[in-house]
């Protein structure tokens, strides 16, 4: 009995996102129901599904965007359900969106700078600013180094001065997941990653993905159409269908799972 | 590494020392014809107009050129601070015989009243967007005026006389070196806090309120720390003006004066302190000058003259027959020049913001007013549209 308690605890600690029955629903409409998915330290996981399968709104769910109607979710143990959306991400969860948010009006260092923003070795208070202590000039200079080397892993500290709407489209992507990563989170959550990126653009995001999974010890929870790439690197799956859960488990086995096949293709005729 | 961070700080500092060296030249500019005796009461009047008018002018471009929230209320803060400023400075006038001591007194006074009501006001500002705070601080200021209005301790509709406490005198005009004092720590505080962390966040809720939030930062805070700093040199403005002028009469702080500041914001360009400070000095100018040499029938045209001007300046601003003047004489060419004197470096290449802490006054300046107030009300609708391709191998 206390072996089994030690066993669970143990699998526990090695868990980095559980959810736990969340849903919520718009009206009459179930968005999202009944999702159950446990995610482990230093893992892809990938969440697929049709349009309007309710995969955004898990990750609506999950950053505070929305209040779950039913159920809970944890984050390394600990129950983040129902907190803002800037305390969630404080706590350790950064996300990327589906429709580029980047700050447009700022310089791409600038973008990385706001996701450092609250990392607690760079503390300085306004009023520390306003008057300019030797504090703001420390903390700046080493958030500045900081962000370069954030940069770096994506290839885009040369474009560092640019303004963020003047990169092409598939920087624009790898700087929102660099500035995702400035907050240093436990967990990210890529929303479409390679949407509207050509194969070569997707093959060189397949590798960063990996690279920040395996050197920086990243667990990922990721969604994507792109088949190619998340048969390449996604570890597990869950595949959802009208705001439910349709399958759950290892990626071959998910992608030749009939009910998927059904899902994705529709159904043949006779 | 070392090395360009050290550059940058060089890049900067000439930056942002051009809006205290305009400041600093009206200052002098008023000290010398002291010294020489040439400086007429009614120059000097003009001068503490623009005094104040940059300090509101810089301070509402806080709310609406970096946070990007439509303020129309300022002119409320203002009547805050002059009305309790005119009020507390009449008290201590009785007990304190030094006029510098109960002007800084009444400024401390009347800046931290209006802050109190710059977080009142910020309140509303994180539920409320684009035109529905604009009409909100617009009421605002109409409550405000009004309620002093019908305080007999303020005056009444009399408005509120404060002739005992008019810092200048004939023989002895120093209001205009207080003010451009106080604006000139105005723009070292503004000025320190844009460029800062904290700067940075408050313009990332401005160009993207729900990234912002998926970032960390504490929207609430920001906003409400950009409605408390900009309210308060607002109502330092209004502790100016009680000793500038009397009676503090309500009528002065109508909805004509907050859009008068916020034409001063547009003018400059929003986000962009140089051009808040030199607009603010050229529309006190023109007010000042169409008040004073208009007369006769001509007075009564004053308000017409006022308008053709404004759109003569908007139309010189934006024309495109005029670029090329512009990028000839205008002032960012003047100012690549003189920096070029001083450093004979790189070739100008306006796609590149020089290294970040600099580029605070080269975010775009003309935010795009229908866009500011066709701000989505709830841009927080479930976006599915995923992509095409749908493919399972």
């Amino acid at each position: 009995m206390a072996n089994n308690v030690m066993q669970k605890e143990m699998s526990d600690n090695n868990i980095m996102l559980k959810t736990e029955h969340l849903g919520i629903s718009f009206g009459g409409l179930k968005a999202a129901h009944d999702i159950n998915i446990e995610i482990r330290k230093n893992q892809l996981y990938g969440l697929i599904g049709p349009n309007g399968a309710g995969k955004t709104t898990v990750f609506n769910l999950l950053t505070g965007v929305y209040t779950p109607l039913t159920g809970k979710f944890y984050l390394d143990g600990e129950d983040l359900t129902g907190q803002r959306q800037e305390i969630i991400n404080r706590k350790g969860i950064a996300r990327t969106f589906q429709n580029i948010r980047l700050f447009n009006n700022m310089s791409v260092i600038r973008n990385v700078l706001v996701g450092l923003h609250n990392s607690p070795e760079y503390k300085c208070t306004p009023f520390e600013s306003m008057f300019r202590l030797p504090r703001h000039f420390d903390s700046e200079e080493r958030m500045r180094d900081r962000a370069k080397e954030l940069l770096s892993i994506f290839g885009l500290e040369e474009e560092r001065n640019l303004l963020a709407c003047n990169l092409s489209y598939g920087n624009q992507r790898k700087l929102e997941i660099a500035r995702a990563l400035a907050t240093n989170p436990k967990l990210l959550l890529l929303d479409e990653p390679a949407a509207g990126m050509n194969p070569q653009e997707t093959a060189e995001l397949m590798k960063t993905i990996k690279f920040i999974k395996n050197e920086l010890n990243m667990t990922i929870l990721l969604i994507e159409h792109d088949m190619k790439l998340v048969a390449g690197i996604c570890e597990e799956l869950t595949v959802l269908n009208f705001g439910e859960v349709l399958a759950q488990g290892k990626t071959s086995d998910v992608l030749n799972n009939p009910d998927v096949i059904t899902a994705y293709l529709g159904q043949d005729e006779d | 590494m070392r090395k360009l961070s050290n550059n940058t700080k060089y890049d900067f500092k000439f930056k942002y020392l051009v809006n205290y060296c305009i400041v600093l030249a009206l200052l002098v500019l008023g000290l010398v014809l002291m010294f020489t005796g040439g400086l007429k009461m009614s120059f000097a009047r003009l001068l503490t107009q623009i005094g104040f008018s940059i300090i509101l002018a810089v301070s509402l471009n806080l709310v609406v050129g970096f946070l990007g929230e439509l303020s129309l209320g300022h002119a409320g803060f203002m009547c805050i601070g002059a009305y309790i400023g005119g009020f507390s400075a009449n008290l201590l006038s009785n007990y304190i015989g030094s006029k510098f001591l109960v002007l800084v007194l009444t400024m401390i006074i009347g800046g931290v009243l209006a802050s109190v009501f710059g977080f009142i006001i910020g309140l509303p500002s994180l539920r409320l967007k684009g035109d529905y705070l604009a009409i909100v601080t617009l009421a605002f200021g109409e409550i405000v005026r009004n309620i002093f209005k019908n305080q007999k301790a303020f005056g009444g509709a009399m408005g509120l006389s404060t002739g005992r406490i008019q810092y200048d005198s004939r023989n002895n005009m120093t209001l205009f070196i207080i003010t451009f004092a106080i604006a000139l720590i105005m723009l070292f505080v503004l000025q320190n806090l844009v460029r800062s962390k904290h700067g940075r966040a408050i313009t990332a809720i401005r160009d993207n309120e729900i990234a912002a939030k998926a970032m960390g930062i504490n929207v609430t805070f920001y906003k409400l720390l950009a409605f408390i700093v900009a309210s308060f040199f607002a109502g330092v403005a209004g502790v100016i003006y009680a000793h500038y002028t009397t009676p503090v009469s309500y009528t002065f702080f109508s909805y004509n004066y907050s859009i008068e500041i916020l034409v001063m914001v547009v003018l400059g360009g929003m986000g962009n302190i140089t051009g808040s400070i030199i607009a603010a000095t050229l529309i006190s100018c023109v007010n000042f000058f169409l008040q004073s040499r208009l007369s006769g029938d001509l007075a009564a045209l004053r308000y017409l003259i006022y308008a053709l001007v404004l759109i003569f300046i908007i139309i010189f601003s934006n024309a495109p027959a005029l670029r090329p003047f512009k990028e000839k004489y205008g002032i960012s060419a003047l100012s690549e020049k003189i920096k070029k004197l001083l450093k004979k470096s790189k070739p100008f290449n306006p796609a590149v913001i020089k290294e970040d802490e600099g580029s605070w006054d080269r975010i775009p300046t003309k935010i795009d007013m229908d866009a500011l107030l066709s701000t989505d009300i709830n841009p927080d609708t479930p976006d599915e549209q995923e992509g095409a391709d749908k493919k399972s191998d």
